[in-house]
């Protein structure tokens, strides 16, 4: 459903020094520098796939979104989206995507969800009985009811995100982009929004390509993770293959029915922390069942947890340390 | 025949949906619209400098015919106004043009759209403004017969679609400029002179006069205003060039958009 070949975005940006002199030679001598948001990314998305899409800020996400979307045009590589080179934006293919932004609006401010969606009807070519038909299984999906009946100005921001997501999905499309769609929404709302989404990917067989910087509608959502890390695709498979990748390690806690010295452990991983009976190491992988097994031999163990470190940890470092890289 | 049908009946469908649903939008503004259409004003204020002088006179023009003519004129700007640069430039800029482009709807249309529903919230004000003027001096107004009306409302929405392309190929510079608005304003000075906003056209040197006959300006409030307050008037020389200007700005502004929307950055969304 979605190919995507070495695909490379450059912006040309101007750049200014501060000040009274920085402003002057901006304006008699314009320097312009050119930054590459996405350089050489290489994918593929069968159909009816959900796939998340992470990374930091300014890592590409959004700019490829916005190409595979059509908005804007790649400056090398090649891309296909439904049989469709996105750039051209032929109605075949406007008709069979959609992209929601969490950080804009389609709907009409002063008017109520229902006008916008009256248009979008007309603009698909999609009959008033049908229409009426799809808003009612949409506004059920959503829990939406009067809400469409007031004006989008009066609605909180779930109930917005909600009508944006009708009024974007109105048109039944095969591709949905989703930028950040939880973003600002309360607990509950994030849910029903995640809810929604595995429904009409169940029901229509959609292809999703959702980015969000929750780790729970990632988690809840898609099995299949890209990681796009200064542009470049730094993973792309399961979030349990990211989780080896980026921390090739467990995490053992150990609870011990007496006391032993730190150094009892060094010889079996790394000792993360240390308190009298309660002692917590990074294992290998590779060696873990028989690490654990020379643990519970050697040593009186009341209680022995597993667990893989955080994925929102292990995103966060090697995003704090892609920011520390970028800095001059 | 079969094809064109079904697409035709689309698109008056897509013209009803939008213009009524613009309509509803405009309606929420229609405070603001009333001061807009207020502020058109600068035909009354030019009549009122024209009636004190004899330069009307000695153009030919009676004191009859010059209040007809800036009330007509008055009619005319009314009805042409043209914002489109102004939410063009902030869409660009501000990304807002992104939803409509992911629709298979050319978004110069919703433009389009959002201006004619505009001049329908605007004619009751308009309407109000022409029986104020009446009850002040009946004069003012006049009775044209329906030849004139019909042809001087053609001419005045002739007028209305020439003035939006021109300012659809000045907006176009928003996917090159981010302040492309300021262009408008420098059209507006030959706009404001040349259109015979300020000035009947006949009473312009014979030289500027030519000028003027050149330009795309006099077709935009001249020639309705003459048509519809009863001024002699070369119909078919005013409706050919309304004709070739709009022929010479609809690929203009085609080509525009094709080189522009390339350079589209989608930036704030």
């Amino acid at each position: 459903m979605i190919q995507v070949r070495d695909l490379s975005k450059t912006f040309r940006v101007a750049e200014k020094q501060p000040g009274l002199q920085g402003t002057l030679r901006h304006l008699l001598l314009r320097r312009h520098r050119d930054v590459e948001a996405v350089s050489g990314l290489n994918f593929s998305i069968e159909e009816g796939e959900m796939v998340g899409f992470l990374g930091p800020n300014g890592a590409g996400k959004t700019t490829t979104l916005k190409m595979l979307s059509g908005l804007i045009h790649p400056s090398a590589g090649e891309l296909s989206v439904a049989g469709y080179q996105p750039e051209r934006r032929q109605c075949g293919f406007l008709e069979q995507i959609t992209l929601v932004m969490g950080n804009k609006q389609q709907l009409i401010w002063d008017l109520p969800p229902l006008d916008s969606i009256r248009v979008n009807a007309a603009v698909y070519g999609i009959d008033a009985i049908e229409a009426k038909r799809r808003v009612s299984e949409l506004a059920d999906m959503l829990e939406l009811g009067e809400e469409l009946h007031r004006p989008v100005r009066k609605l909180s921001l779930g109930q917005r995100m909600k009508a944006e997501l009708l009024a974007s999905l109105l048109h039944q499309p095969r591709v949905l982009f989703l930028d950040e769609p939880t973003l600002g929404l309360d607990v509950s709302a994030q849910a029903r929004v995640r809810d929604f989404l595995a429904e009409y990917n169940r029901r229509f067989g959609a292809t999703v390509l959702l980015t969000s910087h929750y780790m729970g509608d990632i988690t809840a959502l898609c099995e299949r993770v890209l990681l796009i890390h200064q542009g470049q695709l730094f993973h792309d498979g399961d979030l349990e293959a990211l989780t080896s990748k980026l921390a090739p390690f467990r995490q053992v806690r150990l609870e011990l029915q007496r006391a032993y010295p730190m150094a009892a452990f060094e010889a079996y991983g790394t000792v993360e922390s240390h308190q009298e009976h309660q002692v917590m190491l990074l294992i290998n992988r590779n060696c873990l069942t028989e690490t654990v097994a020379a643990l519970l031999s050697n040593f009186p163990v009341v209680d022995l947890e597993v667990n893989d470190p955080p994925i929102e940890e292990l995103m966060r470092s090697l995003f704090s340390a892609a920011a520390t890289s970028a800095l001059p | 025949m079969t094809r064109k049908r079904p697409r035709l009946v689309r698109a008056v469908r897509i013209a009803k949906a939008l213009l009524s649903t613009q309509y509803a939008y405009m309606l929420e503004y229609r405070a603001e619209i009333a001061l807009w259409a207020i502020s058109g004003v600068l035909p009354l204020i030019m009549l009122g400098v024209w009636q004190g002088s004899g330069a009307a006179t000695r153009a030919g023009l009676n004191p009859q015919q010059l209040s007809h003519y800036f009330v007509a004129a008055f009619v005319v700007r009314q009805f042409s106004v043209v914002w489109l640069i102004h939410v063009f430039e902030e869409d660009t800029l501000t990304g807002k043009l992104s939803p409509y482009l992911l629709q298979p709807l050319q978004p110069l249309w919703r433009y389009f759209c959002a201006h004619l529903a505009e001049q329908a919230t605007r004619i009751p004000f308009v309407g109000f403004l022409l029986i104020g003027l009446a009850t002040i001096n009946p004069d003012l107004l006049w009775r044209p017969s329906a030849g004139e009306l019909l042809w001087g409302i053609a001419a005045l929405w002739s007028a209305f679609i020439l003035r939006f392309l021109l300012q659809t190929l000045a907006a176009m510079l928003c996917f090159w400029s981010e302040r492309a608005a300021a262009l408008d304003r420098l059209l507006l000075i030959p706009y404001l002179f040349l259109s015979g906003l300020v000035a009947p056209l006949d009473t312009f040197p014979a030289s500027i006069k030519r000028i003027a006959l050149a330009t795309p300006f006099p077709a935009m409030v001249d020639f309705p205003a003459r048509l519809l307050s009863g001024l002699p008037v070369d119909l078919g020389g005013g409706l050919l060039s309304l004709l070739i200007w709009c022929l010479i700005l609809a690929p203009l502004c085609w080509w525009g958009w094709h080189q522009g929307v390339r350079r589209y950055g989608a930036m704030g969304a």
